[in-house]
């Protein structure tokens, strides 16, 4: 028994100390965006010889005349819409798939699970060339059409599992009242899903703010930049750079994923734990 | 009677309106440029021009011309044997250590959660460049315990491992995953083991690993997939240098694609990743069949 206490111990200290250490690269970053050049690589005292906010005024003047105010609110305008209409898009097929027995349902739904195997890397190409074509480069449009077509079968699939376990008797007692499907599908499914709804935006919301690869493949004008294209722009465009307003932006570009989270944290572990379960 | 199942099969059949978008989409989105794609790897093509015909030239120009192709596809393999073990053997350590009753334990995961919650952002791949750096924090806490210097980024010998690194501390969220997967298994299992005189071995490898091996055959399959085909941390952090050692295949696929407009090429790139992945899947999937112990089937 004794033995049992002390690995106990061992354990919460290693957990703990490993804890802080995964934190460390977040904690210095923070730290960083008040040093200097000399102070980052010439002294390895964790703490600024003086909490000077230079890095985060400057930094945010941005580059070329274009401020970071523009590279969050462009962020913004693509990240917003493609949550809103992933969620949306996402539960109706879900409903159609979770609650309807038509022909062809079985391997229309094996095809859509399939395609969670799908990898961007062989589409890539040819999307870009079909958005190209609808003069789509350049424009929100190749971040918004997949969300309106609900092409992300991830969060079908999480959403499908979802349904599937709210009683079917609700929605029936709704047609014998003379609901339409859809009226029974908004009114009554639509809010005891809201966990699930969360979940998926919220992961939607964090991937497609991360996301630079699609940013990088459609947006080319500087105006209407993303904030992960800012960031790179930020350290290729300079010769010498200066690294505080650089861990300054990068630091500002992670706190609306820092509230998010914090804000909505059950959902997240939720999310995480039933799909991983459910899949 | 006859009535009333004729208007319920027609209530049915309004299933095809609420998946038409994803129809549509799965059409025009993902079906089709898949087809084309698996066309274009057999012409040439640059954007501006129609594709071209070309035969195999593509696909034999890339097994037996272009040095860079073998040399992409071992660093691609090296950072995904890397990394995939790396993240899920760090989360099923942390997991198990996480599983008892104790204190704090919401606010611990949530700490291992949040490099998870950032990713593989660009502000990220940035801090990383910068703590690595040759006279970076890394180095100076190294010099201040008496240990050697490294070349992290500038070498080729540790700059993909470098990278990796950044890969493996975020293995917060498939650890929470884990955690609930170990959260579910039933104590009664347990308890008969230790009747039975099991080990703390004995029951970590007969009841733990198979009780929660679906969560860790579905990490596997997706961070795999993930894995062969990443390329932003690549890009951001190293450029795919010192000399090419960390210019992984999807970042391969994109300079062809994007900076010399090479589509055709690019997609049979894209094609060789797409099989590596079929395949690396299939073996999984053969390899774990009686392995993978599933409670309950799923019925549709």
């Amino acid at each position: 028994m004794k033995k049992n206490k002390i690995g106990h111990y061992v354990a919460n200290v290693i957990i703990t100390v490993a804890g802080v250490l995964m934190l460390f690269p977040i904690l210095w970053m923070f730290l960083a965006t008040f040093k200097t050049n000399e102070e980052i690589f010439g002294s390895l005292k964790l703490l600024p010889n003086s909490f000077d906010f230079s890095g985060y005024i400057e930094g945010w003047k941005g580059t070329a005349g274009i401020t970071y105010s523009t590279y969050f609110k462009n962020t913004f305008l693509i990240v917003i819409p493609v949550v809103i209409f992933t969620v949306a898009s996402c539960s109706m097929v879900a409903y159609g798939f979770a609650r309807f027995k038509f022909p062809g349902k079985k391997p229309l739904f094996m095809l859509l699970i399939s395609t969670l195997m799908l990898p961007n890397a062989v589409i890539m190409i040819p999307r870009y060339a079909l958005f190209n074509s609808f003069g789509w480069v350049n424009t929100y449009m190749p971040f918004y059409a997949p969300a309106v077509l609900g092409t992300y079968p991830f969060f079908v699939f999480m959403l499908v599992q979802f349904m599937r376990g709210l009683p079917k008797e609700l929605d029936e007692s709704a047609y014998i009242d003379g609901c339409g499907s859809f009226q029974a599908f908004v009114q009554i499914l639509i809010p005891l899903m809201k966990p699930a709804l969360f979940s998926a935006g919220l992961f939607q919301f964090i991937w497609t703010y991360n996301d630079y690869l699609n940013p990088l493949l459609y947006i080319n004008s500087a105006k209407k930049y993303t904030i992960s294209l800012a960031l790179k722009l930020s350290i290729d465009a300079e010769s010498v750079i200066p690294w505080n307003k650089v861990m300054a932006m990068a630091f500002v570009s992670n706190i609306p994923l820092i509230i998010l989270f914090f804000s909505a944290q059950k959902y997240f572990v939720e999310g995480i734990a039933t799909q991983g379960l459910k899949g | 009677m006859k009535n009333k199942i004729s208007s319920h099969d027609r209530r049915q059949l309004k299933g095809y309106i609420y998946i038409l978008p994803w129809l549509i989409g799965f059409l025009v989105l993902q079906l089709i440029p898949f087809i084309q794609s698996f066309y274009y790897s057999f012409t040439d093509y640059s954007i501006m021009s129609s594709p071209k015909f070309s035969g195999l030239k593509n696909y034999i120009t890339l097994f037996t011309v272009d040095p860079e192709f073998w040399n992409s596809f071992k660093v691609t393999w090296i950072y995904t044997l890397y990394t995939v073990p790396g993240k899920i053997i760090m989360a099923l350590i942390v997991a198990m250590l996480m599983n008892r009753d104790m204190k704090g334990i919401n606010g611990l995961r949530t700490i291992y959660y949040i490099p998870s919650l950032f990713g593989g952002s660009v502000a990220i791949c940035i801090l990383w460049r910068l703590m690595f750096m040759d006279t970076g924090v890394i180095n100076g806490i190294l010099g201040a315990f008496g240990l050697p210097k490294l070349q992290w980024l500038g070498n080729t010998k540790t700059a993909l491992p470098t990278i990796c690194m950044m890969e493996i501390w975020q293995f917060g969220s498939s650890m929470v995953m884990m955690l609930a997967a170990l959260k579910n298994v039933p104590k009664d299992l347990y308890e008969a083991a230790d009747l039975d005189g099991a080990g703390a071995w004995d029951k970590f490898k007969n009841v733990t690993i198979p009780q929660i091996s679906p969560i860790i055959f579905f990490n596997v399959i997706m961070q795999t997939n993930n894995a062969l085909q990443a390329f932003t941390n690549a890009f951001v952090i190293t450029k795919g240098g010192p000399l090419k050692s960390t210019y992984l295949l999807g970042m391969k696929l994109y300079q062809e694609a994007f900076s010399y407009y090479k589509m055709g090429y690019a997609s049979a790139i894209s094609w060789v990743i797409f099989a590596t992945i079929m395949v690396v899947t299939l073996l999984l999937f053969r390899y774990s069949s009686g392995k993978v112990y599933y409670s309950d089937a799923g019925d549709f």
